[in-house]
């Protein structure tokens, strides 16, 4: 079969990747950075094709809570909006993380805190990875750095959410989001039908039969007990995350003497920054988390022992660096360069923070 | 092959559509490329300027500070690139309103007077194609021919009737450009 191939904002690849893959249904409201998703699926208009639903609910509150409701009945289900609006649905996420639903909440961050910018930010980092909402729980986060990975992402951000039946974020940012580039977009699978999800999913709430106990979706669980036996079973299940789904890439790094580690477009940056530093003869890599959660700690603990030292840069005030510290435990400096309210470093800053901080 | 380039402008001059259908053809012509606009409220009436890459290799990072090519469309942009233009560089720039023209020794400089001629000739529309011809003359990746059949396939087929005053911008574009 042909390759379909075009040239996409990485929030149009966003939208044409979710039909593709057979979402059942979109949920969201407009804000800049990423109103090019729902733009995308109005434009589309897979309704007509794949049945797909895609609304535009009256708040961010209410766009979760109909994801919330659309995972309990088993359905593939989205939303997506920028870092003031993901604040607005943290109340939604912490209750699907409670209920173990599986869904896909994309974020396309900006400069914060508050309304803050419209303009590219990593700020969200904690937000993302360390909870969020109330209560102990994680999400997968997936961070793409292109256009393509952002239309990869959507799949497999699914098939993560069902494999652990957990909530999944893709961490965007402005650039991802509005930049073009090339993109091949999956073949269109089909959706479920209501049998097969019924077949498929024996915890979704699908109408209860005279052969089975009903399901009940909830996050509540007033008898303490229960609820730490609930917490254990999470608990248990990110560490299985964290054992089988690290996802990583490292560029230049088996002869550097030093590491640069970033995600999503500040990788992207600092790939430049490994080719300008090595023109000069400075040997560096780069290591790229794409999962945030789970991290790549074991992995930098690894580099840990033959690396001079670490430089983390982030569009924000050094939020994953305290992830990298914790891997590297001491054994190597660790600096930080960063960019704020949605200002985006360039490949020389990262290079002079580089020969300035780290560089012996 | 690598080209970094930056086209600079106000808003509504054409600046991030032109630079799309350069990425487009690019595409088109198996390179890659990546189209990085600046976004906002700049977008509304202020300045607005878009970074595009086209490689033989993957392209790393889409934001630059150094430019192969500095495309400035009014004063604002060719005051405040100029100085992002790598030595040895090109920069291209619209004389229509400049008062401080640039001063690098270190680079080539070329003129371009398709505003002026657009308005006259009343093709203000295709404006950006003029540019986009006078650019390619000095940086042939590209033919014309390449960015016509990119234009074919991305326009719907009820603006083809357009094609024809593109070519001929395109056409202008790359006589008009003069090396200072």
């Amino acid at each position: 079969m042909k390759e379909d191939i075009r040239l996409l904002k990485g929030n149009e690849a966003i939208a044409m990747a979710a039909i593709r893959c057979g979402c059942d249904g979109y949920f969201g409201y407009p804000i800049t950075p990423q109103s090019e998703i729902m733009e995308t699926l109005m434009a589309e208009q897979p309704w007509e094709d794949t049945g797909m639903v895609v609304l535009q609910a009256e708040s961010e509150v209410a766009a979760i809570n109909m994801v919330y409701g659309g995972a309990g009945c088993g359905k593939k289900v989205m939303t997506s909006s920028s870092s003031p609006g993901i604040s607005l649905k943290q109340e939604g996420i912490s209750y699907i993380a409670g209920a173990e639903l599986p869904c896909l909440i994309v974020n396309v961050v900006r400069g914060g805190p508050g309304l803050g910018t419209i303009q590219p930010s990593q700020a969200d980092y904690f937000q993302a990875v360390k909870g969020g909402g109330h209560g102990d729980y994680k999400l997968i986060v997936l961070a793409p750095n292109s256009v393509q990975e952002m239309a990869d992402f959507v799949d497999l951000g699914f098939e993560l959410g069902f494999k652990y039946r957990n909530p999944v974020m893709i961490l965007s940012d402005g650039i991802i989001g509005q930049m073009m580039e090339r993109v091949v977009l999956p073949p269109q699978k089909k959706r479920l039908t209501e049998a097969e999800i019924e077949e498929k999913y024996l915890w979704a709430t699908t109408g209860k039969k005279n052969n089975r106990k009903q399901n009940v979706i909830t996050s509540l669980e007033l008898d303490s007990e229960s609820m730490e036996a609930n917490n254990l079973r999470f608990q248990e299940k990110y560490q299985v995350m964290q054992e089988e789904e690290v996802r990583y890439e490292e560029y230049m790094s088996d002869d550097a003497d030093y590491m640069l580690v970033a995600f999503g477009s500040c990788a992207r940056i600092c790939h430049k920054a490994v080719e300008l530093a090595r023109e000069q003869g400075i040997k560096v890599g780069l290591l790229r988390p794409i999962t945030l959660f789970p991290f790549p700690k074991k992995q930098i603990a690894e580099l840990a022992e033959n690396k001079k030292g670490f430089l983390t840069v982030e569009m924000n005030a050094g939020q994953m660096v305290e992830d990298v510290r914790l891997a590297v435990c001491g054994k190597k400096p660790v600096e930080f360069f960063g960019r704020l309210g949605g200002i985006v470093p360039t490949p020389d800053e990262v290079l002079e923070a580089l020969k300035t901080k780290v560089v012996q | 092959m690598t080209e970094e380039l930056i086209i600079a402008g106000f808003g509504g001059q054409g600046v991030l559509s032109m630079g799309k259908i350069l990425a487009y053809t690019a595409l088109m012509n198996e390179k890659h490329v990546s189209w990085l606009p600046s976004y906002g409220p700049e977008m509304r009436g202020g300045t607005a300027n878009v970074t595009v890459i086209l490689s033989d290799e993957e392209v790393s990072s889409p934001v630059l500070k150094r430019f192969d090519t500095v495309i400035a469309l009014n004063q604002p942009s060719l005051t405040k690139f100029e100085e992002e233009v790598k030595p040895g560089g090109v920069l291209i720039y619209d004389t229509n309103g400049i008062k401080n023209p640039p001063s690098r020794t270190d680079i080539e400089i070329y003129t371009i007077d398709a505003a002026q001629k657009a308005s006259e000739m009343g093709m203000l529309k295709v404006f950006n194609m003029m540019v986009l011809g006078a650019y390619l003359e000095v940086k042939p990746i590209l033919t014309l021919e390449d960015v016509l059949a990119g234009l074919k396939k991305s326009l719907p087929e009820r603006h083809h009737k357009l094609l024809p005053v593109n070519e001929k911008a395109l056409q202008m574009g790359g006589d008009m450009i003069t090396k200072l």
